[in-house]
């Protein structure tokens, strides 16, 4: 099966516009820019999962630690066929199974329930750790914002992986400079990322995070790393597809108004014209 | 105390009581400069924004790190500072309830701690989000007084009274922009619930946005020959044990009511006071011992049993076990 995996991101930001104009509420700038991403992880062949059986045995494990982007989780699952895409319109609704943050118990395909930052790396290592003792080969992706990065848990996290070399761990940065107070370097400055990991013990590989032949390579090469846990800074740009949101931290927790999610929609889908014209 | 045709839903002004809690804190770094705030990545939303815009320098950017906050709040406070720290209720004191109780409760620091967002209303977020539990997390921490403000107003006046007093101090908000039924010129004190209902037949004691629905409830049960007492009770800890117990002795049936947790709230602290002091059956309107989910406030304020109509239950029930 050949699918066209930008296409399908596109398709997923389309999604996630519509999603977030019927929910009224929710995280705009995070969830389009990692539509790449989780394309590469769910769709590119990256994880080990199946839709059609989410509690496999051998499934990836994938944690969502920045749990507030879920709409493009949500998108991605539905694309992958884990539910079907109709149900995305019930994002953050009463009685929806597409909570404002993930719910475990509710929707297939959650590994975990997240929504405060910081945790979700020390569940990715209690996972990697208690698969590693049953000799198990399944690998854990772990999601993190980089605002995220401010909470101590996560370097505690950080320590910890490193000192039991859970190489089966690959935590995944969306590193796109924004958090809500405004951009991550004035808010807390993070660099020198990759020195930070690194001298805590991690293997650290950097990726542009809009192309998805390069985010599928990468995240591929870290599965082949032992005696470490990896860390990818992926480079994304918060709100990418739509210029007015694009680089804006205001955008972080704001939702497209009826006229915005119109011209975020034609700007896609623009953009997809753009993109399959040379398949058609 | 309450203003002039509160009842009327459609006209009664909507007023964010963090709103209030901003403001409040702007007013005292006027008169005080040693007023500073810490900011937790959700600045503008809890309105410690309002300090930063007035006075950039007093303003502490800490990121998402609330367990280094509130250390550090502790630490300014220990060199004369007056520290507001405020996020979510979820994550403060949710997050650094450690930090909350050896750093500032043991060492008496000066720290105001504020948790906005609390209760099952702050809707679509969903569970992770709605701060239900923070009351029993503070309650039980000495030194630490605990105020759930009714409105905007009473938000404002409870925030100048943190700020005027040497002591840790935690203060609750909701999401919603709620009524704003109370007064300029309503009393308040930390330590004193007010009366904001009289009636002979059954008490009503509440704190935060509810006491609203209390009070529409207690119209609607007057309609019905029902006398009910509606007592605002703003000062979880210290509790007015001397206005609770005289209304319980009077009224022999009480109702609490409260945006949170029916374990460890504030009609746990009304339970534990009738227990030792004056006997009353009791119901408690609040979240039943479950985490929330996502949707709008008033769907989720009806599916778990806190809005007018479940007051009015509640009131019956308790009348129907009086002896
Ligand atoms: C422990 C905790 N504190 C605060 C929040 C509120 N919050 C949600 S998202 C966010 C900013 C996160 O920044 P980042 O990880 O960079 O995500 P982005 O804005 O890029 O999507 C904050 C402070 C939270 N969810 N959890
Ligand atoms: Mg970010």
């Amino acid at each position: 099966m050949d699918i066209d995996l930008p296409k399908e991101a596109n398709k997923i930001r389309q999604d996630i516009i519509e999603m977030l104009l019927e929910a009224k509420s929710g995280h705009s700038a995070g969830s389009l820019g990692m539509a790449d991403v989780f394309t590469a992880l769910y769709l590119g062949g990256v994880a080990k999962h199946d839709p059609k059986n989410p509690a496999w045995e051998e499934r990836d494990r994938v944690v969502l630690s920045n749990g507030h982007i879920c709409p493009v989780l949500y998108a991605t699952l539905a694309h992958a066929g884990y539910f079907p895409r109709e149900e995305l319109k019930t994002l953050r609704k009463f009685g929806s199974r597409l909570q404002g943050h993930p719910n475990r118990f509710v929707l297939p395909g959650l590994e975990a329930s997240t929504g405060s930052l910081g945790q979700g790396l020390s569940l990715a290592c209690g996972m990697a750790w208690a698969l590693r003792l049953d000799q198990k080969r399944n690998h854990v992706w772990c999601l993190t914002g980089d605002g995220e990065q401010d909470e101590g848990q996560i370097w505690e996290a950080a320590m910890f992986a490193g000192k039991y070399k859970l190489s089966n761990i690959t935590q995944i940065i969306d590193r796109n400079n924004i958090q809500i107070d405004g951009h991550t370097e004035d808010v807390m400055p993070l660099e020198p990322l990759k020195e930070k990991y690194e001298s805590f013990g991690w293997h650290v590989m950097e990726t542009d995070g809009h192309d998805i032949e390069e985010i599928t390579h990468v995240l591929n090469e870290t599965k082949k790393i032992f005696e470490k846990p990896s860390v990818v800074i992926a480079h994304t740009i918060p709100g990418y597809g739509v210029d007015f949101m694009e680089w804006k931290s205001e955008w972080h927790g704001k939702v497209p108004c009826a006229e915005e999610a119109k011209n975020a929609l034609n700007q896609l889908r623009s953009l997809c014209g753009n993109i399959t014209s040379e398949h058609e | 105390m309450l203003k002039e045709n509160y009842l009327d839903r459609q006209k009664v002004e909507m007023k964010l009581a963090r709103q209030g809690f901003g403001e409040g804190i702007v007013e005292l770094a006027k008169k005080n400069t040693n007023v500073v705030a810490l900011g937790l990545d959700i600045t503008d939303s809890v309105k410690t924004g309002l300090l930063r815009d007035a006075f950039p320098e007093r303003f502490i950017e800490c990121g998402i790190a609330e367990q280094n906050a509130m250390s550090i709040a502790a630490g300014l406070s220990l060199v004369g500072k007056i520290p507001f720290v405020a996020t979510y209720g979820v994550f403060c004191p949710g997050r650094n309830w450690d930090q909350l109780r050896i750093s500032v409760c043991y060492n008496k620091a000066n720290v105001k701690l504020a948790g906005a967002h609390a209760g099952i209303s702050v809707g679509p977020d969903g569970a992770t989000h709605q701060a239900l539990e923070d009351i029993a997390l503070t309650r039980c921490l000495p030194n630490l007084i605990v105020l759930a403000p009714c409105d905007y107003e009473e938000a404002k006046k409870a925030t100048l009274a943190a700020g005027e007093i040497d002591g840790p101090v935690y203060l609750r908000f909701g999401r919603e922009a709620t009524p704003a039924f109370t007064t300029l010129q309503a009393p308040f004190a930390i330590g004193q619930a007010q009366i904001f209902r009289g009636g002979k037949d059954v008490t009503i004691i509440g704190c935060g946005a509810l006491v609203y629905e209390a009070l529409q409830a207690a119209d609607q049960l007057a309609k019905e020959g029902v006398e009910v007492e509606v007592i605002n009770s703003p000062s979880i800890k210290p509790l007015d044990e001397e206005t609770i117990v005289t209304s319980a002795k009077k009224t022999g049936a009480v109702v609490s009511v409260e945006e949170h947790q029916i374990y460890g709230g504030l009609g746990s602290a009304v339970s534990e006071l009738l227990a030792k002091k004056n006997p009353a059956p009791m119901e408690f309107v609040g979240m039943p011992d479950a985490f929330g989910e996502s949707g709008q406030p008033e769907e989720l304020l009806k599916k778990y049993g806190m809005d007018q109509e479940t007051i009015v239950a509640a009131v019956k029930r308790v009348i129907a076990r009086k002896s």
